[in-house]
């Protein structure tokens, strides 16, 4: 037996109830009574569980009421709590206290689903504006998103900072470069960051809600457009969520082929970040050499795939690109060129000191620091947690690839830099094994549509990290709920501790070491 | 024959205006091959000022005269400052009325203004540029003085035409002394005109900046005047530390042929200068803000190095 399963059956008794009709297996999935949700969560905390995600449905539909999820794992297990609550009393026990994360997703559920967090510290919303009127919760099947909503007056408290000589630096929403909007409000002493604290939402679209409106295969299309950046991963995570539910048994080339896009992507982002990072410290010489060099990949890709970041190439049942004898001639030769192109320039990024200077012991995110807001990805890595879904969970085909990721304990802009170059390094590699051994074979498969209320569950490490997907289907087989949770909502919270006691004029290379995304985020 | 003293005053401020931004449009060119990109060509800045004068002021609801005063102040001192230093020609009426130690006065009023104006209408960012450009002021100001002190001390005058005229006339041998003073006023070049690894020119990033978050808030021709004396800056610390280092070619007397002379000797010089900053600004991040005392610090080490040397060698 698993051993969170195990610590749950432990504590909770006959009180937890496992429940099949939530795939895939391996996922445990547990019912627990509203009492007992935070107990459940002390109880998994003290098994060195990290919460990964946590969110609420409305079940109207099954004329159940309202339900609170929350999602931990540890190492290759995951494990789903769910409590029921009822509708003329939506309110969820709070598991802030006990996991840090939790703090933003239930400032979330209040805002979005309308249920209160008892006991949680901050009453604030969060994505929700002050301009919303307070009754309007769009993840509500009662909301309807078609009305334009009236605006009303309402205001952000912000956390102060008062004394003597402390210097007060709004920045944000709107930003200089081409980067998305958000809002950090700086304290600063002199130069020294005594508390920055983000405000995001900015980019709220209501993607979860557009979901419900959606059928199983538009909703994979949508899936690909919730961060840009990541549409192979995220698409991915939805795809596998929904093959989950649906028992659809996935052509093997089209796994080595997503497989074959996801480290395509992972590679052209991770190169554009280390370019965008040394730029943010003037030096702009390897920025040109790096976006160069995405460029050439990006071409690529639309020549071979017909999109240049690959989106909707990836959908329910398999892939809709496929790659023929030449095309892997091509891509084999563009690495071997990307390769000795790229290995020029670590030694530059290696050995020029006045950028070393820079990156190292900037923006430190300790490792302690790092487990307790459970962030994810190549922030995490970066910061000695070995996190990696192609690892830990390996899903089709890294289950027959050997990945090895790099894990620093550093913590600072250089070992996130560093974690990138490796990443890289490692994808090259992977993508020739891919090549060389791909599959014959088709690349899609027929999907069917989902039984009622079941429940599906991905997870899939994109370039910045675990992407989780949770799909619920409704009483006539539609989408219930699409909950998704992209790196970003976790390690955000990472940004916010790790520029503490550094100087404003490096905060911009803290943030672009963690590059996280807005859209993702806000959804 | 030699040309009216006037007439050269008046051609040495119309090499700096028209020639700055060639300038700047210069480093930019060289910095782009540099890095293996197309540049926009040497005149990219003179469309930028053209643009800027074209567009309308927006000026804060609650900008005070400082606000509005300051482009003009900043862009005539620079003005002033290159009827001041030899460009092309000793013979200069202005040089006999204001020495050296003027010019850094006059950089240092612009600098003061500036940096009131970006406190002026209370945005986080303007303050925050102020109050590093200050910073930045205080360690770079004292470090010139020295550099410049140790220079005259060597020339025997304060004054740029006669430190010149000792040069040319072989009474000046090269001396250790010169070489700190010369090393020490590289840094602080680097520093008061704002180039990698100080400040980054070209940056967008707000909270990096130095010289341009105290000027983000300007807009039309008051931004044009504001850039366009900061290429002029740029452009004299180059020809100052020609003048004070290496003053061949600039023409003793006006005279007509010695005019067009100095000119291609100062193209020649510029063009080099300009391969240097771009070699530095190539191979160097910018600095962490406060690696500037260090920095700063070494440049006054230097010229007070410069200056000891000179009492004790020579």
């Amino acid at each position: 037996m698993s051993v969170l399963k195990a610590a749950i059956v432990s504590a909770l008794k006959e009180d937890a109830r496992f429940r099949a009709r939530h795939y895939p297996e391996s996922v445990i999935f547990c019912v627990v009574p509203r009492a007992k949700f935070v107990e459940a969560g002390r109880v998994l905390k003290k098994a060195y569980a990290l919460l990964a995600a946590e969110w609420a449905t409305d079940e109207t539909p099954y004329v159940r009421g309202y339900a609170i999820y929350a999602c931990y794992r540890y190492g290759s297990e995951y494990l789903i709590v769910k409590s029921d609550i009822p509708l003329d009393d939506p309110v969820f026990p709070s598991l802030t206290k006990h996991f840090v994360p939790a703090y933003r997703f239930e400032r979330q559920i209040e805002s979005l689903m309308g249920l209160t967090a008892d006991k949680h510290p901050d009453a604030r919303p969060w994505i929700k504006f002050e301009d919303w009127p307070a009754d309007a919760w769009p993840l509500r099947k009662t909301f309807d998103a078609s009305k334009p909503l009236p605006r009303v007056q309402g205001e952000y408290k912000w956390a102060r900072a008062e004394g003597e000589g402390i210097y007060e630096i709004p920045v944000g929403p709107v930003h200089a470069g081409i980067i998305e909007p958000g809002h950090f409000r700086f304290q600063a002493v002199g130069e020294t960051i005594i508390n920055l604290e983000e405000r995001l939402g900015y980019v709220h679209k209501g993607i979860e809600k557009r979901f419900e409106a959606l059928s199983w295969d538009e909703g994979a299309r949508l899936a690909g457009r919730v961060s840009g950046d990541a549409t192979v991963a995220h698409s991915l995570t939805y795809c596998m969520a929904l093959e989950s539910m649906t028992a659809c048994s996935v052509p093997d080339r089209a796994n080595w082929l997503r497989a074959l896009f996801l480290e395509r992507e992972r590679i052209a982002n991770h190169l554009g970040d280390i370019g965008a990072i040394c730029n943010d410290v003037a030096f702009a010489f390897m920025l040109y050499q790096t976006m160069r060099l995405k460029e050439m990949l990006l071409r690529t890709n639309l020549r071979l795939f017909g999109h240049r970041f690959i989106m909707d190439r990836v959908l329910p049942g398999g892939v809709t690109a496929d790659i023929d004898s030449q095309g892997i001639t091509d891509i084999l030769g563009e690495l071997n060129y990307l390769s000795q192109e790229f290995e020029k320039l670590v030694v530059i990024i290696d050995e020029n000191s006045s950028l070393e200077d820079r990156t190292r012991a900037t923006g430190i995110l300790d490792p302690e620091t790092a487990r307790d807001l459970g962030v994810v990805g190549l922030v995490a890595r970066a910061s000695g947690l070995n996190l990696d879904c192609r690892i830990q969970n390996p899903f089709p085909p890294y289950d027959r690839i050997v990945v090895n990721v790099p894990v620093l304990i550093a913590g600072d802009v250089h070992a996130r830099v560093w974690v990138r170059v490796e990443e890289i390094r490692e994808s090259i590699r992977i993508i020739s094994e891919i090549l060389t051994t791909l599959p014959e074979g088709d690349i899609t498969t027929a999907v069917n549509a989902p039984w009622h209320d079941t429940s599906g569950f991905a997870a899939v490490e994109g370039w910045r990290g675990e992407i989780i997907y949770w799909l619920q289907a409704g009483p006539q087989g539609e989408i219930n709920r699409c909950m998704v949770r992209d790196p970003s909502t976790l390690s955000w919270l990472g940004l916010e501790r790790a520029v503490l006691g550094n100087i404003v004029p490096d905060f911009p290379v803290c943030n672009k070491s963690f590059n996280q995304s807005y859209s993702g985020h806000d959804l | 024959m030699n040309l009216n003293p006037y007439i050269i005053e008046l051609l040495q401020v119309l090499t700096l205006l028209g020639l700055a931004p060639a300038f700047v449009g210069w480093v930019r060119m060289v910095k782009c091959w540099a890095q293996g990109r197309t540049s926009a060509g040497l005149f990219q800045p003179y469309r930028d000022l053209a643009k800027l004068f074209s567009k309308e002021v927006l000026l804060a609801e609650n900008a005070s005269w400082i606000f509005r005063f300051t482009p003009y102040l900043v862009f005539s001192t620079a003005v002033l400052a290159g009827g001041i230093i030899p460009i092309l020609s000793l013979d200069l009426p202005l040089a006999s009325t204001a020495d050296v130690i003027v010019i850094v006065a006059l950089f240092a009023i612009a600098r003061f203004f500036t940096a009131l104006a970006g406190m002026d209408i209370g945005t986080a960012f303007g303050g925050m540029g102020s109050s590093r450009e200050m910073m930045i002021a205080s360690l770079a100001e004292p470090a010139m003085l020295m550099a410049i002190f140790t220079v005259s001390l060597a020339n025997r005058s304060t004054s740029l035409s006669e430190i010149i005229q000792v040069i040319y006339s072989g009474q000046s041998v090269l001396r250790p002394s010169l070489a700190f003073a010369f090393l020490a006023f590289i840094l602080i070049a680097l520093a008061e005109t704002g180039r990698v690894p100080v400040d980054n020119p070209a940056t967008h990033l707000e909270l990096t900046m130095i010289h341009e978050a105290m000027i983000l808030e300007y807009s039309g021709r008051h931004l044009a005047l504001i850039e366009w004396a900061g290429m002029m800056k740029l452009f004299l610390f180059v020809i100052l530390g020609i003048a004070a280092f290496a003053p061949w070619g600039i023409a003793a007397k006006g005279s007509l042929l010695g005019i067009p002379e100095a000119l291609v000797y100062m193209v020649l010089k510029l063009g080099a200068v300009g391969i240097g900053i771009v070699l530095i600004e190539t191979g160097l991040a910018k600095m962490r803000l406060f690696r500037l005392t260090e920095f700063l610090g070494a440049a006054f080490l230097l010229a007070t190095l410069g200056m000891l040397s000179f009492f004790i060698l020579d």
